[in-house]
C-alpha cells in the first residue's frame, strides 16, 4: 500500500509564495530600472503565457481532455478587449478600471465560446475535443482576418468584407488587425492576474468540483455510478479554462499598439501545449516554470527561430515517449529517492 | 412464445417472494419482464423480480448467464429492449446513470472501478458529492461555508470507512490497496451516495475465507443499520446461501428458479444448470 501524496496542497502554497516573492523582486528591479530593456519588455508576455499554460493545464492535465485551439480563446479575449477599451474609453476614465472591465469582458466572451463548443463535444467520449478546438482556432483566426469594425459617435459598425464603406475610424481592419488605443497592460496587472488565476485553479481543484473532475478523469463509468453528471463537470472546467485564456488574450493585446489575428495561430496553441506537457500534466508549478523558460528562450535564441517549432515537436515526442516508458519512470523515482536520501544524510551529518 | 419452448423451466411462483417484514411496504425494485438484445444475442429475457424494502436478494447463475447485464440495465448503463423497472414506484426509463443513482441505486463493479489515483478518503468524498451543499463560487473563493461543508464531509467519510473497518487506510492511495480492501472501498463509496438499494457485483471475488466471512457480516449490517436493500451477484455459494433471503437463478438470460436458499438448493433445474445433465443425475443418485 502506498501513502497518498497529500503534499499537493502544501506544494501549492509554496508555489504561490515563490511566485509572489520572485515577482515582487522582479517588479521592484523593473521599477528601479535594473532589468535589461529586452527582459523588461518580456514581463507582460511571460504573465500572459503563464496564464495560458495554467488555463490549458486545467483542461489537459486535470480534466484530461485535449485542446488544440487554446490560442482561439486568447484571440477572442484580445479582440473583444480592444473593442471594449475603445468603446468604453470615454465612459471609464480610469485606465485601471478600463483594463479590469476589458479583462472581464474578454473572459466572459471566451467563456461563452467555450460553452458553445462544449455543448456538442463534451458529451462525446474520445478525442473529439482536440479535433473541434483545432478547427475552432483556425476558424476564429480566419474570421477575425476578414472582420472590419469601425467606431463613430453612433457606435460600432461591422462588416465581413474589405470593400465595405463603414463610417468612422477603424478599430479592426481585416488582416491588418486591431488598433489598440492605449497601452493598458503592465507587469503589475499581469502579476495580480497570474496570482488570481493560480488561486482560482488551486481552490477549484481542492473543492468538490475538482474532486469530481479528477474522478471523471480516473474512471468515468464509476463517476457516473455515484451520481456525477459527467458533461456538466467537464463543461465547468472547460469554460473556466476558456475564460482564463480570454483574460490572457486581453492582457496580451493591451501590451502592444496593434494586434493581428494571425498571431493566435496553431503554432501558439502548440507552444502553450508544449509548456503544459514539459512542465508536467496537472502540475501548476511545472506549467509556470515551463511558461517562463519557453517565453524567454526564443528571444535569447533569435537565430533558431526557423527551427523552433521543429524543436518543440521533437521535445513533445520525447517527453511523451519517456513518460510512457515504465523503466524511465522507475528510474525517476529511484533517482528522487537517492537524492532525498543524500540530503537526509548530509543533514544527519551536520547534527 | 418464451412460455412455449421453455420445456425445462420450473413453474415460477406467481406470488412475490419478499421477507415478511417488508410486506405491505413499497418494494424498492419492481422489475417487470426486463430484456435486452445485443444484435442477435438475447442476453436477458423476461426478467421479473421484486426486491423488498430491506431485503438481501441474491442473483446467481453460471458464467455468461447475464447477471452483470442485469445490473447494467438497472443502472441504465444499457437501455432495455423490453420491460420496465420501477424504483420505489418510479419508472427509471430514459434516466441517465447519474440520475438513477440520485434516485437510489448505488453499485459496485465486478472488475473494480475505483478512482485509483486519488486517496481512499477522496474516493468516498466523491460518493458524498451530491450531499455536499457548497456552490461552485463558494468553492472557488474558499468561503467559511466551504470549510464547514468540507469538514462535515470528512467526518462523514471517516464514519463510513470505519463502518467497513477501513478508517486507518483513509490516507492511502486507493489503487494501491490490497484487493479485498479495494472491494470494500467500492462498497463504502456506493453507501456514501445514500442509496435505497445497493447492487454488489461479486463482492467476495478474490477474497480469502476469513475476509468473506467478514463481508457476510458487513452485508447484514448494511441492511440493518442503513435500512436499505442489498442485491448481490456471487459465485461463492456459502455467502449466497448464508446472507440472502431470496435468490433468483439465471441461465442463458432467463430466470430458471426463484425462492428461498433452501428451495434453490434442492431445485433440480438449478443443479442441472450448474452441473450439466450428467452431473445432475450423479448428484441425484448420490443424494
Ligand atoms: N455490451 C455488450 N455487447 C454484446 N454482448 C454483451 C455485452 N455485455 C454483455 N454481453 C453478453 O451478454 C452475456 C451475459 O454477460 P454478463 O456479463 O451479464 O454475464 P455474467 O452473468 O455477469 O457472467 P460472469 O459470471 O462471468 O460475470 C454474455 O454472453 C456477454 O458476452
Ligand atoms: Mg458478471
Amino acid at each position: 500500500m502506498r501513502l497518498w501524496k497529500s503534499k499537493t496542497s502544501r506544494q501549492n502554497i509554496i508555489t504561490l509564495a515563490a511566485v509572489i516573492i520572485v515577482f515582487s523582486a522582479v517588479f521592484f528591479m523593473n521599477q528601479g530600472g535594473m532589468l535589461s530593456s529586452s527582459l523588461s519588455g518580456q514581463l507582460v508576455p511571460i504573465c500572459v503565457y503563464i496564464i495560458m499554460a495554467l488555463s490549458l493545464n486545467l483542461t489537459v492535465g486535470i480534466l484530461g481532455e485535449l485542446s488544440l485551439g487554446h490560442a482561439g480563446f486568447m484571440s477572442i479575449g484580445a479582440f473583444s478587449g480592444v473593442l471594449a477599451v475603445t468603446s468604453l474609453g470615454q465612459a471609464i476614465g480610469n485606465p485601471l478600471l478600463l483594463m479590469i472591465a476589458a479583462i472581464l469582458i474578454g473572459g466572459v466572451l471566451a467563456a461563452i465560446f467555450g460553452f458553445l463548443i462544449g455543448i456538442p463535444v463534451l458529451r462525446l467520449r474520445g478525442d473529439y475535443l482536440a479535433i473541434v478546438t483545432l478547427a475552432f482556432g483556425e476558424i476564429i483566426k480566419n474570421v477575425l482576418n476578414c472582420l472590419y469594425v469601425t467606431i463613430d459617435p453612433d457606435g460600432l459598425h461591422a462588416a465581413m468584407f474589405s470593400g465595405a464603406k463603414l463610417p468612422g475610424k477603424f478599430i479592426i481592419n481585416g488582416p491588418q488587425g486591431a488598433t489598440v488605443p492605449e497601452k493598458l497592460s503592465n507587469f503589475g496587472i499581469g502579476f495580480v492576474l497570474v496570482i488570481i488565476v493560480m488561486l482560482i485553479i488551486m481552490n477549484f481543484v481542492h473543492s468538490k468540483e475538482g474532486r469530481a473532475i479528477k474522478a471523471i478523469r480516473d474512471n468515468p463509468i464509476a463517476a457516473e455510478s455515484v451520481g456525477l453528471n459527467i458533461t456538466s463537470y467537464k463543461m465547468k472546467a472547460f469554460v473556466i479554462s476558456a475564460a482564463m485564456a480570454g483574460m490572457a488574450g486581453v492582457l496580451f493585446a493591451m501590451n502592444y499598439s496593434a494586434i493581428e489575428a494571425k498571431k493566435f495561430n496553431f503554432n501558439t496553441s502548440i507552444s502553450v501545449l508544449v509548456m503544459v506537457v514539459l512542465g508536467g500534466m496537472g502540475s501548476l508549478r511545472g506549467s509556470i516554470v515551463a511558461a517562463i523558460v519557453l517565453t524567454i528562450l526564443p528571444e535569447l535564441l533569435r537565430g533558431f527561430d526557423d527551427y523552433r517549432m521543429l524543436i518543440y515537436a521533437i521535445v513533445l515526442i520525447l517527453v511523451m515517449i519517456l513518460n510512457s516508458n515504465q523503466r524511465f519512470l522507475q528510474f525517476k523515482i529511484t533517482l528522487k529517492k537517492k537524492i532525498t536520501a543524500m540530503f537526509r544524510k548530509k543533514e544527519a551529518a551536520k547534527k | 412464445m418464451s412460455q412455449n419452448n421453455a420445456t425445462k423451466m420450473v413453474p415460477l411462483p406467481t406470488d412475490v417472494i419478499i421477507p415478511e417484514r417488508d410486506l405491505g411496504k413499497q418494494p424498492v425494485l419492481d422489475i417487470r419482464n426486463l430484456g435486452i438484445d445485443f444484435g442477435g444475442l438475447t442476453a436477458v429475457d423476461g426478467f421479473t423480480l421484486t426486491v423488498g424494502k430491506t431485503e438481501i436478494a441474491g442473483l446467481i447463475g453460471p458464467n455468461g448467464a447475464g447477471k452483470t447485464t442485469i445490473f447494467n440495465l438497472l443502472t441504465n448503463v444499457y437501455q432495455p429492449t423490453r420491460g420496465s423497472i420501477l424504483l420505489q414506484g418510479i419508472d427509471t426509463k430514459g434516466m441517465t446513470t447519474a440520475q438513477v443513482n440520485r434516485m437510489g441505486i448505488a453499485r459496485t463493479f465486478q472488475n473494480i472501478r475505483l478512482f485509483g489515483g486519488m486517496s481512499v478518503i477522496d474516493n468516498v468524498k466523491v460518493g458524498l458529492h451530491n450531499s455536499i451543499k457548497c456552490s461552485a463560487l463558494s468553492s472557488i473563493l474558499h468561503t467559511p461555508h466551504y470549510y464547514k461543508t468540507e469538514k462535515a464531509a470528512r467526518a462523514r467519510c471517516l464514519e463510513l470507512l470505519d463502518f467497513m473497518g477501513m478508517a486507518d487506510m483513509a490516507q492511502y492511495q486507493a489503487g494501491s490497496l490490497p484487493y479485498g480492501a479495494q472491494r470494500r472501498l467500492e462498497i463504502v463509496r456506493a453507501l456514501a451516495t445514500k442509496p435505497a438499494i445497493i447492487l454488489l457485483d461479486e463482492p467476495a471475488a478474490g477474497m480469502n475465507p476469513s475476509e468473506t466471512a467478514e463481508l457476510m457480516d458487513h452485508i447484514r449490517r448494511i441492511r440493518d443499520e442503513f435500512e436499505i436493500a442489498v442485491m448481490l451477484i456471487e459465485h461463492d455459494m456459502n455467502l449466497v446461501m448464508g446472507v440472502c433471503e431470496g435468490i433468483a437463478v439465471l441461465n442463458y438470460g432467463k430466470i430458471i428458479a426463484k425462492g428461498t436458499p433452501e428451495q434453490i438448493c434442492n431445485n433440480p433445474a438449478v443443479i442441472e444448470a450448474y452441473l450439466g445433465k450428467k452431473g445432475a443425475a450423479d448428484h441425484a443418485s448420490e443424494g
